[in-house]
Order: C-alpha cells, then sequence, then structure tokens
C-alpha cells in the first residue's frame, strides 16, 4: 500500500510530455501566433513611448505655446514639427498618448464589468429578468453606437470640473469619455456571457454546487464565470482598439476630451483645416492611433487562437 | 410567416418607443435650446420667458414627451406666450408623421432630413456596392487560396486596414489624391463638398466629388467583410457536399461559384443587412471631413445648438432603419433557406 502511493510522483516524471497549465498552453500557441507576437512588442513599445517619453520632455512643456514657433515642419528641435499655437507634437503625442492608452483601458474596464454583469444575471437567472435586461441591451444596439457617444458626450458635457490626480490636472471631460464609452459598448459582451452562462448553468458541476447550498451569487461568479473567462478575454481585448477609436472619433468631431489636455484624438480635431500646408499636424497622431489599434488586433486575434478550446493541440 | 412579421414589428414598435423615451430624456438635458435661437444678440429675458412658454418647455418632460409622441392638438397650448392657454395645439406627433419645427432652421425636421438624406444614401449606397464587389473578389480569391503568400500578404494588409481610423485614411487619401496629385500636375480630385458651386450640381459633378469619400468608407469595410467572406467560404468549402461535386466530375469554376458560393451567401446577406443602417453612424465623421451635405453633419450642427427636434427625428429615422432591416433579413433568410421556419 504504501509502496504504491510513493510511487505516484514518479508515475508523474515518467511522462514523456509532462501536463501544462492553461496559461502555459496558451502562452505556448500565442507564441506561435507570429502576428500576435508581433502585436504584442508593438504595443510595448508604443507604451514605453507615452510612459518613457515622459521622462524626456515635462507636461508643461507639451502644454506650452509659442505662436512664433507655430505650423513649423518636423526639424531637429521639433522631429514632429509643431502646431496651429506653437506647440511641439512628439511631447503632445507623448502626453496624447497616455490619456488615449488610459482611455481604452478603462472604459474597457467600465465595459466589461457592466457586461459581465448583464450577460451573467440575464443568462443565469431567465425569465423576466432575462427578458428586462435584453430589452435594454436590444434598445442601446438599435443607434449606432457614434450617434449615442455624441448624445452622451453634449449630456454630460462640462459638468465634471477639472481634476487634480498625482500632480498633474486633466480636464473633467477626460473622466465623461470614459463612462460614456463604458456604457455604450457593453451590449456585444453581455450576450456573449448571456450565451456562455444559458449553456453552462444546465452543467451537472452547477447542479452538484446548488445541491451543496451554494449561493447564487457564488455560483455566477465562483463556479460559472471563471468558465467563460476566455471569449471574455477576446472579447475586451478587442474592445480596447474600439474604446481608442472611439475616444478618437467623438474628440474629432470636437466633443470629447478638451485642451489643454492632450489626446491623439482631439490633436486631429481641427488638424483637417491644414490638410495641405501642415500635413504633419495629423499625420503624427493618426499614425499613433493606427499603430495602436492594429497592435492591439493583433494580440487579439492571437488570443482568439489561443484560446479556443477546440484546438488542443501546442 | 405573416404572423411572424406582425409580431415582430409589434415588438420593433414597443422597442421604438421606449428609445424614443429614454433619447428624449436624454436630450432635454443636452443644452438650452434658446441659448443660441438669438444668434449673436442676447435675449431678454423677459423674451426668454416668452419664448419659454411659446415653445411649451415649461411643461413637464413626460408631457413635452407626449406631444412629440401623439400631438397637443387635443388639448389647449399657449401659442402667443402671454401664459394663458387660449388655442388648441398644431402638432400631429411622431406617431402621425410629424417630427415638429426646427428651432434653429424654423423649418420642419421632415423637410430638413428629406433635404439632406437622399445625399447620405448616395455616399452609402455606394460605398456598400463598392465594398461588397471588392469584398466578394478578394474573399474568395484568398479562400481559394488559403495560407499561400498572396492570402498572407492580403491577411496582413486587411488587418491594417481593418484597424485604420476612418478620419485617418480619409485624411491620407485627401492628401495622395488631391494635394499630391496637384502638385505633381496629375489629374486631382476634389476634397471637399458635393459639386463646384461654379459648374453646379450636375451628375459628373457629384460623382467625382463623391470618389474620395467612397473610398475612404469602403476600405474600412471591405476590410471586415472580405476576412468575413473569406472565412463562411473556406467552411463551405470543407464540407462533404463539395468535395462530392468535385469528385464527380465538375469543372471547379461551377463548384466555387454554383455550389460553394450559393450557400456561403446566407451569412453574408445577413451581415450585410444588419449593417447597412449602421452605415449612417459612419457617415456622420466621413461627412464631416469632406464637408458632405449629408444627415451626418445636419445631426452635428444641430447637435450643438440642443435643436431636439431634428436631432430626435435622426435617431429615430436610423433606430427605425435598423428595426426594419432587421425584420427583412430575418424574412429574407428564411426565404433564402428552406430549412429555416419561423413560427
Amino acid at each position: 500500500m504504501t509502496a504504491q502511493t510513493s510511487s505516484l510522483p514518479q508515475l508523474v516524471d515518467d511522462l514523456s510530455t509532462p501536463p501544462l497549465s492553461l496559461s502555459r498552453l496558451v502562452w505556448l500557441r500565442f507564441r506561435r501566433h507570429k502576428m500576435a507576437v508581433f502585436g504584442g512588442i508593438l504595443l510595448i513599445l508604443l507604451v514605453l513611448y507615452s510612459f518613457g517619453g515622459a521622462f524626456v520632455y515635462t507636461e508643461k512643456y507639451a502644454n506650452f505655446n509659442d505662436t512664433s514657433q507655430r505650423l513649423l515642419p518636423p526639424s531637429l528641435e521639433h522631429p514632429f514639427g509643431t502646431d496651429s499655437i506653437g506647440r511641439d507634437i512628439l511631447a503632445r503625442t507623448i502626453y496624447g498618448g497616455q490619456i488615449s492608452l488610459f482611455i481604452g483601458l478603462v472604459a474597457v474596464l467600465i465595459e466589461t464589468i457592466l457586461g459581465i454583469i448583464v450577460g451573467a444575471l440575464a443568462g443565469y437567472y431567465g425569465g423576466w429578468v432575462d427578458a428586462i435586461l435584453m430589452r435594454i441591451t436590444e434598445a442601446l444596439l438599435n443607434i449606432p453606437t457614434i450617434f449615442l457617444l455624441l448624445v452622451m458626450a453634449k449630456f454630460f458635457g462640462g459638468k465634471i470640473p477639472e481634476i487634480e490626480f498625482a500632480g498633474r490636472s486633466f480636464s473633467g471631460s477626460v473622466v465623461v469619455i470614459v463612462v460614456i464609452i463604458g456604457i455604450t459598448s457593453w451590449m456585444y459582451l453581455a450576450r456573449i456571457v448571456r450565451a456562455e452562462f444559458l449553456s453552462l448553468k444546465e452543467r451537472e458541476f452547477i447542479l452538484a454546487a446548488r445541491a451543496t447550498g451554494t449561493s447564487n451569487i457564488e455560483i455566477i461568479f465562483l463556479h460559472i464565470l471563471p468558465n467563460t473567462i476566455a471569449p471574455i478575454i477576446v472579447s475586451s481585448t478587442l474592445s480596447v482598439a474600439n474604446a481608442i477609436l472611439a475616444e478618437a472619433y467623438i474628440s474629432f468631431l470636437g466633443l470629447g476630451v478638451q485642451e489643454p489636455t492632450a489626446t491623439w484624438g482631439n490633436m486631429l480635431d481641427k488638424s483637417a483645416k491644414y490638410l495641405d500646408s501642415a500635413p504633419w499636424l495629423w499625420f503624427f497622431p493618426g499614425m499613433l492611433i493606427l499603430l495602436t489599434t492594429l497592435g492591439i488586433n493583433f494580440v487579439g486575434d492571437g488570443l482568439r487562437d489561443a484560446l479556443d478550446p477546440r484546438s488542443r493541440t501546442v | 410567416m405573416i404572423q411572424y412579421i406582425i409580431k415582430r414589428l409589434l415588438q420593433g414598435i414597443i422597442l421604438l418607443i421606449i428609445i424614443s423615451g429614454a433619447l428624449f430624456w436624454l436630450m432635454m438635458n443636452v443644452g438650452d435650446p434658446l441659448a443660441t435661437m438669438g444668434g449673436r444678440t442676447v435675449t431678454r429675458p423677459a423674451d426668454k420667458e416668452r419664448l419659454t412658454r411659446q415653445l411649451g418647455l415649461d411643461k413637464p418632460i413626460w408631457l413635452q414627451y407626449l406631444y412629440w409622441l401623439v400631438g397637443n392638438d387635443w388639448t389647449k397650448v399657449d401659442p402667443d406666450g402671454d401664459g394663458i392657454r387660449d388655442k388648441s395645439g398644431t402638432r400631429l406627433g411622431v406617431l402621425r408623421g410629424d417630427f415638429g419645427t426646427s428651432l434653429v432652421a424654423r423649418k420642419p425636421v421632415t423637410e430638413l432630413i428629406g433635404e439632406r438624406i437622399s445625399n447620405t444614401l448616395i455616399l452609402m449606397v455606394a460605398s456598400e456596392a463598392v465594398t461588397i464587389f471588392f469584398a466578394l473578389i478578394l474573399g474568395i480569391y484568398s479562400a481559394l487560396r488559403q495560407y499561400s503568400v498572396s492570402d498572407n500578404i492580403l491577411t496582413a494588409v486587411l488587418f491594417i486596414l481593418y484597424s485604420m481610423p476612418i478620419f485617418f485614411i480619409s485624411l491620407m487619401s485627401m492628401y495622395l489624391f488631391a494635394v499630391l496629385f496637384k502638385k505633381w500636375g496629375l489629374p486631382y480630385l476634389p476634397t471637399v463638398g458635393m459639386f463646384d458651386p461654379q459648374v453646379g450640381k450636375t451628375p459628373t459633378q457629384v460623382l467625382w466629388h463623391m470618389v474620395l469619400p467612397v473610398m475612404s468608407l469602403s476600405v474600412i469595410y471591405f476590410a471586415a467583410y472580405s476576412r468575413y467572406i473569406r472565412g463562411t467560404m473556406l467552411e463551405v468549402l470543407s464540407q462533404d457536399y463539395i468535395r462530392t461535386a468535385r469528385s464527380k466530375g465538375l469543372p471547379r469554376r461551377q463548384v466555387v461559384y454554383v455550389h460553394a458560393l450559393k450557400n456561403a451567401a446566407l451569412p453574408i446577406v445577413t451581415v450585410i443587412g444588419l449593417d447597412l443602417p449602421f452605415l449612417l453612424g459612419g457617415a456622420v465623421v466621413t461627412e464631416r471631413i469632406f464637408a458632405w451635405p449629408g444627415m451626418g453633419r445636419l445631426f452635428l450642427d444641430h447637435l450643438s445648438r440642443a435643436d431636439i427636434s431634428v436631432v430626435m427625428g435622426i435617431l429615430m429615422l436610423v433606430a427605425t432603419a435598423v428595426v426594419v432591416f432587421q425584420i427583412i433579413t430575418d424574412v429574407f433568410y428564411a426565404w433564402l433557406d428552406p430549412r429555416i421556419r419561423y413560427s
């Protein structure tokens, strides 16, 4: 009897390939996806650019305007040129990048929390809870997001004062934009989570959890939710790109983050006027937005393949 | 089937009423429509009070919403603003086709939208047609050559286009085809407006001015569509009946374009049908960049001045289009695929 139990660890060692943990498996498959790795590196570089760049240029310098230096083309002193009131565009893309990335991540955090709660409640409880929540979801899906965002931006606009954080002041519109992107984009995630809950709640392990008297909250968040994490990760990753784009769209239309706080989106606003005379005004922030969304889409695509439960090959 | 359509229509109407209520409440809080009414001159407080009464803005929101929805011809209102409700109202309400009058343009909303909607539709339909045409060609092409060099290159390029913000591609194409082409002495494309005011609104002018906005819009949607078509085609091509068709010696063209495409078309049609009304959203940014006098710009102009009736009119038009297209797509899908039965 004792001989048997002591031989067990040895048995595991004898296996030709040791069993892989899920995260290890996902990483191995993600690594094979060349475009995803490229996207990941691109994103790391962009984060280094926006946060590392802050050590090179101060925020004061990014907001410093000198109208005698306006609309200068790229040069050694101003590698990306200067804007219509003489601010250095390179420094502004660095600080704008911080805000754009921050907006993307926090908006998706709000979106994911809302999506999970709505989807989980609708899928788990069904009945009238499901009916009401799904009608709200449908209603929101019925209006193109850009219209909703614009109406909401106008609704909340100017109602939040400037915010002091970490020794820097931010326009209150940053908070407004984060919140409105979050509350207008959770619907697809809610549908995904609901569909997962609908099939998972019928499984035996849930029946077992109920039989042992586990509370509904525990079943939802500790037993079902961990099993739906793969599609949530994929959807949320891709949403970051959409959130950054959404910020750029509303800022481009003049209802987004207000000056002097820079974002890649509001740097583009009004730059269309200088289409031919100063193309560097829109080229650099536009390119940074493109690289960010491209990197996120590559990573999201790679994660989708790597997390796909139907393909278990390494 | 008829029963199914009626049921869907009823559900749609209820959904639209809920949406309109929520949007109306939001719109009532976006700003003071009277603030910009007098133009540059400051409105006197007494005038402002009178205007508020005249326009019925002193009423509670639910009552204003009710007037907007079913009209106010059944009750007494105060058209001269003296504080006495003496005349019966003239508004018929949205349910009877009266979307009210614009506070800014002093014109009926239906007339304002009517002037602009055709401009937006031209842009939408043209870019959707261009999108589908090229997406089908490239989608099928890369599905037939899965994992080949050209497929991989195409996938990478499509990924870049798919990640492209619409304003960035618009600005870049404007810079290339208008600014640089002009500099190089090549025939260049116009960037703003719908026609050259010196020439007038002739079909060739409009067509010429459409090239850049249609191109920018199509490129964005095209990338998503051809990836989708590639995926669907690959799925269909791996099915047994395709192998059967091949093994009985049918020509490759017939197998691909008749046997495979017919079945792959089902999900493609659904996606197109559901996406069509959402093109209106993409038009907002495009119209702004290219100064195209469409509904998107009408929306932006009137939202900034809190002109509730125009903004509500456009939003409800779009929401209705989405509901209607959902029903049409479902019905069309059932007609295309006899396996589907709605009850």
